[in-house]
């Protein structure tokens, strides 16, 4: 059995999936970086990004339904910036009292706690696109394209191929807890079942479990280093050079970016 | 002309100071197919990792021509292709490319030498075309032709196995035990599997607490079923 549902790659016939994985990494952070950059409630143009991420969630074949419903999941997230509310000083909204505390909101607290909100749920979609529509090798590949440094790529692509051999593991551990978990049928006489175990004493197993986790990773992480050693590593993260972009994936790049710096103008004229 | 393992009064004790290999020795000459069995805990895994200087103990080892020491480590690591046991270990790169590029890679080839091994690799393994696949959606016995391959693109002189078929359905088994009956390299193979070491490997060396027991032709070894029983194992 082997976990491949925490994979977010979608493979599917698309425009969006067929673009070089670097344009599509370089682009979604010049999306999210144009998101973040554009000034609080300068709502023509949050409009003009949002209709921009879901034309392209259309064309990738994903689906809005799909992206919003992995956005939703960040959603939450959000209400961290709900003390900008109140903590803005502005046009009076409404006070609240809490005993002797008092909280008032203002117009520009709530402009700014929508413009976050919509600021991270563009910056999210963008993101669920990337990930769903390129493979993480191609997704590596653009990191190092764009220089990022080598060995946190390589600590990247590491960690997500044994997080799906760890969730083997875990997922084996729990199996055969859950089989030596039976419980006696009552017996005749009357005896009925023993109690449900106590929290304390399941926290205790599943802190064993974790524990064991831990040491097969560490115990793994050893061997993984002398394969490595035994194929001539030497400490220094080295890979095959990046193919040249081509000439419709520069095309890509450029007519993106434009595009991202004509909302992010934009979003000078409109924003406060 | 060199023998391709020469091993002489290796010990080695863990940490802990459990002794695991105790005054080893024995020579393997160029395209020899040698056995290494022995019960669980018998020193097998541990004596593979001295062969290309992952562990070192005390003793004498020379490989391919070089004697293991700091200054040799690059060629005899070259010389000396380990497939360890788990594949999982062995593959930690994304992709197939990556992983059957690695070790021409740390070897300095130029990018048309490597794509070139890669492909070579692969086709040797029954594996052509799979350069994009992921390594954790391969099968296990399609992971292990890949480990396979990822040695066999640095053209080693030795390779060394430890239990290629653990783990293996019938047909992944047999179709791997016709792999390795092809490949021409020296090869030292540790295995619970005897029937596969009788079929394959025509010398086996008998390792048990640490000390060599037997070395000898792999058929004698098997017609001696006391011999088989004293140390843990099963005639055939």
């Amino acid at each position: 059995m082997h976990v491949h549902y925490l994979d977010p790659h979608r493979s599917l016939e698309s425009p969006v999936h067929a673009l070089d994985g670097r344009v599509k990494f370089i682009l979604t952070v010049a999306f999210i970086l144009t998101a973040s950059l554009t000034p609080y409630a300068a709502w023509p143009v949050y409009i003009l990004l949002l209709a921009t991420i879901m034309s392209v969630e259309i064309l990738s074949r994903l689906g809005i339904g799909y992206v919003q419903r992995r956005a939703s999941l960040a959603l939450p997230f959000v209400l961290a910036a709900l003390p900008l509310v109140f903590s803005l000083e502005g046009t009076n909204l409404f006070t609240m009292r809490l005993g002797s505390w008092t909280a008032t909101a203002s117009l520009e607290g709530l402009e700014h706690f929508f413009s976050v909100g919509l600021k991270s749920w563009l910056s999210i979609q963008a993101g669920i696109v990337l990930t769903s529509s390129t493979s993480f090798p191609d997704l590596l590949q653009a990191m190092r394209a764009v220089r990022l440094p080598r060995l946190l790529v390589a600590m990247f692509g590491l960690m997500w191929r044994y997080l799906f051999v760890l969730a083997d593991e875990a997922v084996r551990l729990i199996r055969a807890r859950a089989a030596r978990s039976g419980r006696p049928a009552p017996s005749a006489g009357g005896a009925g079942p023993r109690p449900m175990p106590r929290l304390a004493w399941r926290a205790a197993v599943a802190g064993g479990m974790a524990g064991n986790l831990f040491l097969r990773a560490f115990d793994r992480s050893d061997r993984i280093y002398g394969a490595m050693l035994s194929r001539g590593y030497d400490g220094e993260v080295r890979s095959l050079p990046n193919s040249p972009l081509s000439l419709s994936g520069w095309l890509s790049l450029a007519g993106g970016l434009a595009l991202l710096a004509f909302l992010l103008g934009l979003g000078a004229l409109f924003g406060s | 002309m060199h023998h391709s393992i020469d091993v002489r009064h290796l010990s080695f004790s863990y940490p802990d100071g459990h002794p695991a290999l105790e005054d080893v020795s024995f020579r393997i000459a160029p395209g020899e197919k040698v056995a290494l069995v022995g019960p669980n805990g018998a020193g097998k895994s541990t004596l593979l990792l001295h062969l290309n200087g992952i562990l070192s103990g005390q003793g004498e080892l020379i490989i391919c021509g070089h004697t293991l020491s700091e200054a040799t480590l690059g060629p005899i690591r070259a010389a000396v292709g380990m497939v360890f046991q788990d594949p999982d270990d062995q593959l930690f790169s994304p992709t197939v490319l990556e992983d059957v590029a690695f070790g021409p890679i740390y070897m300095g080839l130029s990018e048309s030498q490597i794509r070139l091994r890669v492909t070579t690799a692969l086709g040797s393994v029954g594996m052509s075309g799979q350069e994009s696949r992921v390594s954790h959606h391969l099968s296990n016995g399609e992971k292990k032709r890949v480990a396979i391959a990822s040695v066999l693109a640095m053209q080693p002189e030795v390779l060394v196995l430890d239990e290629p078929t653990a783990g293996l359905d019938p047909r992944g088994r047999r179709n791997l035990i016709r792999l390795l009956r092809d490949l021409p390299q020296t090869m030292l193979v540790s295995s619970h599997d005897l029937q596969m070491v009788a079929e394959l490997l025509p010398r086996t060396i008998l390792l048990d607490r640490g000390r060599v027991f037997a070395d000898g032709s792999t058929a004698a070894l098997l017609a001696d079923p006391d011999l088989l029983e004293a140390h843990g194992l099963e005639a055939l």
